[in-house]
């Protein structure tokens, strides 16, 4: 970034940090939400405390180590087709 | 209005003037044929009109039902915004295309038969590739000659299928299909490469990102779609297709984490999406089949947009590589604030669009009891919110600042997203206005607070896994590369294999050369004996040959008497 120039809420990274815990505050008032709320699902597990809070986590988790491991096996450089 | 005017005439003529007209006239036509056509599309009367009789087969060229005339009002909104957002370019080529391209995708969906259907897939084909080419690189140019390739391929595929069909005497009209038939499987083929099946799939990520701005906007909206309106009309129930479907929507998101290429990435997530919709014809319910089209009708809204906006990247920034961008929102407020609408869209958040079709796919998959297909759509939509609904924004727009600063994007752009975002909101906020326009009744409510509360813990836990790998320096970071798929085959693995077999040959014919010189010599010499003049050729004299014949006898004779 240029000196001088405006600096923006998110520049600093004290505010990054904030948007953060703010999304474990709302992550967390959601799985609570569970507690409150009476569900009708159609499979029998879907219903169980924070079952898609808990499979979103995880499968996003799973999902980004294992594309992470694919790319020892698929990348290649940028001008792989051009050779 | 008449109830058979043919609309996708009017786009296809309409189209030749573009070239002779120029700035504002030509820029006005190219809003006025799609407005035109859309006023004649609402006077269409439900019914088959333009039949004609050719080579013996009774064709349909204007099939309407609620099923076209769902498509054929997406194809025109989608073509509309595309010409508002191509506003500021001056590229006749690119504008006579799109609307031919447009025409032709409104022909293939009010195609009663499947000639019809096959001859406006072709122009299809060849109008669209247009739009890679005027990128006017070496790199498109390459990328739209296997487009065109696959695309034509995909036609002939078709046409082989139709041709099978008519001999088994099962006619040519399009309605249901179905697999018992060999005729059946070579449409579904031809039809599966359109749709981008699994290892059909690779034209898309391969061409579609190296089109223009406009272009890719423009081809994202048609060809896939029309394949997934065929589907739903000739294979709905088709159980094979589920399970397609479910491969198609889980494969293609590792592919999306790891790509470089913003563009390309959406092409992934396209996939994904187009998943879901191959899930909902493959289940056939009534429910399903509503699903898949109007997850088919929404995506074209959204990945319109999200196409747009990366379109407004590629032309201000002039890249959409993950690794190079950053910190645009600084420059390009408006354009990001698209992104996002464009972004929840995709991941279905409540209140936009993605929310109220695709889970219409998922309860329908549910409600049949398809456990594994619902987990891995679930995981897929986890996935996509993860990919297209946090990367693209992400790494665009906010992450490290990159130091480009460049001007918003031009208001002709700004507007078309404005519009497709408010679309996709209004879609969000008021589904049963748009669910009247499904082609069955809709006995579903999205906004249960099960379901809302479901799906903001699948997509805030999500974001929140985004988070916390990007903290702990897990999550990968975007590099310069390409990723191998399917298209390595024909891009690496077949000219390799055809180069083997011609050192090969070169090897063989220089190792057999004594040889085949021994084996000529002796060719020589027996056809010495029997070529004009050889021994075997002559004519004998009369007396030679009864002097002969005597020898024999005598020679018979002999051996007789021993």
């Amino acid at each position: 970034m240029k000196t001088g120039e405006k600096r923006y809420w998110l520049d600093d990274p004290a505010n990054v940090t904030r948007l953060y815990q703010g999304l474990w505050v709302i992550g967390i008032l959601l799985v609570l939400c569970d507690l409150l709320l009476h569900k009708h699902e159609d499979f029998m597990f879907a219903g169980w405390f924070s079952f898609y809070g808990f499979f979103g986590f995880v499968a996003c988790v799973v999902l980004v180590v294992s594309a992470k491991g694919l790319r020892r096996l698929l990348m290649r450089s940028e001008d792989y087709y051009e050779r | 209005m008449s109830g058979d005017f043919p609309v996708p005439l009017l786009l296809i003529l309409g189209a030749v003037l573009v070239p002779l007209l120029r700035g504002r006239a030509r820029a006005a036509l190219t809003l006025l044929l799609p407005l035109a056509a859309f006023v004649l599309v609402l006077g269409l009367q439900h019914g088959s009109y333009w039949q004609v009789e050719f080579l013996g087969a009774q064709l349909v060229l204007m099939r309407i039902d609620k099923l076209s005339l769902l498509f054929s009002y997406v194809f025109l909104l989608a073509v509309f915004l595309a010409a508002i957002y191509a506003l500021h370019e001056d590229s006749p080529a690119q504008q006579t295309a799109t609307l031919v391209y447009a025409g032709s995708a409104l022909g293939a969906v009010f195609a009663g038969d499947l000639l019809t259907l096959f001859v406006f897939l072709e122009i299809a084909a060849v109008s669209s590739v247009i739009l890679i080419w005027a990128r006017h690189s070496s790199t498109s140019f390459g990328a739209g000659m296997r487009y065109l390739a696959v695309q034509l391929a995909a036609g002939m595929l078709l046409l082989a299928g139709i041709a099978v069909r008519v001999a088994a005497g099962e006619g040519v009209m399009f309605d249901h299909i179905g697999l018992e038939s060999p005729g059946g499987w070579l449409i579904l083929l031809g039809l599966g490469i359109k749709c981008a099946f699994p290892l059909l799939h690779n034209w898309l990520q391969d061409a579609y990102p190296e089109a223009t701005a406009t272009g890719t906007v423009v081809l994202s909206a048609f060809t896939t779609k029309i394949g997934i309106y065929a589907l739903a009309r000739g294979f709905a129930g088709e159980d094979m297709l589920i399970y397609v479907g479910t491969a198609m929507a889980a494969f293609p998101i590792f592919y999306a984490v790891i790509e470089n290429d913003l563009r390309r990435v959406l092409a992934y997530s396209m996939n994904n999406q187009l998943g879901f919709m191959v899930v909902g014809v493959g289940i056939g319910s009534e429910m399903a089949l509503n699903g898949a089209v109007a997850h088919a009708f929404a995506d074209i809204l959204f990945k319109g947009l999200l196409f747009m906006s990366m379109g407004a990247v590629l032309m201000r920034a002039g890249t959409v590589k993950g690794s190079e961008l950053g910190g645009l929102y600084k420059s390009m407020p408006w354009t990001t604030g698209f992104c996002i609408v464009g972004a929840a869209s995709i991941s279905a958040f409540p209140l936009f669009s993605g929310f109220v079709t695709k889970s219409m796919i998922m309860s329908a998959a549910a409600g049949e009891g398809y456990l594994f297909v619902w987990l891995v759509l679930l995981f897929a939509s986890a996935g996509v919110f993860h990919h297209a609904g946090i990367k693209i924004p992400y790494f665009a727009f906010f992450a490290h600042d990159s130091g480009i600063r460049c001007r918003e994007a031009p208001t002709s752009m700004l507007i078309a997203m404005g519009a497709a975002a408010a679309l996709c909101i209004g879609i969000g906020c008021a589904p049963s206005l748009f669910y009247r326009l499904l082609p069955f009744s809709v006995d579903y409510a999205p906004y249960t607070p099960t379901h809302i509360l479901d799906q903001v813990q699948l997509l805030v836990f999500s974001a929140l896994a985004f988070a916390v790998l990007m903290r702990t320096g897990i999550y990968p970071p975007e590099l310069k590369s390409v990723n191998l798929d399917s298209d390595w085959t024909y891009r690496r693995l077949l000219p390799a294999l055809a180069s083997t077999v011609r050192c090969g040959y070169g090897y063989v014919s220089t190792a057999v050369a004594p040889a085949l010189q021994s084996l000529r010599a002796a060719a020589g010499a027996v056809s010495s004996l029997y070529q004009p003049r050889g021994i075997f050729a002559r004519t004998w004299s009369t007396g030679g040959t009864a002097l002969w014949m005597m020898v024999l006898l005598l020679v018979y004779l002999i051996e007789y008497l021993l």
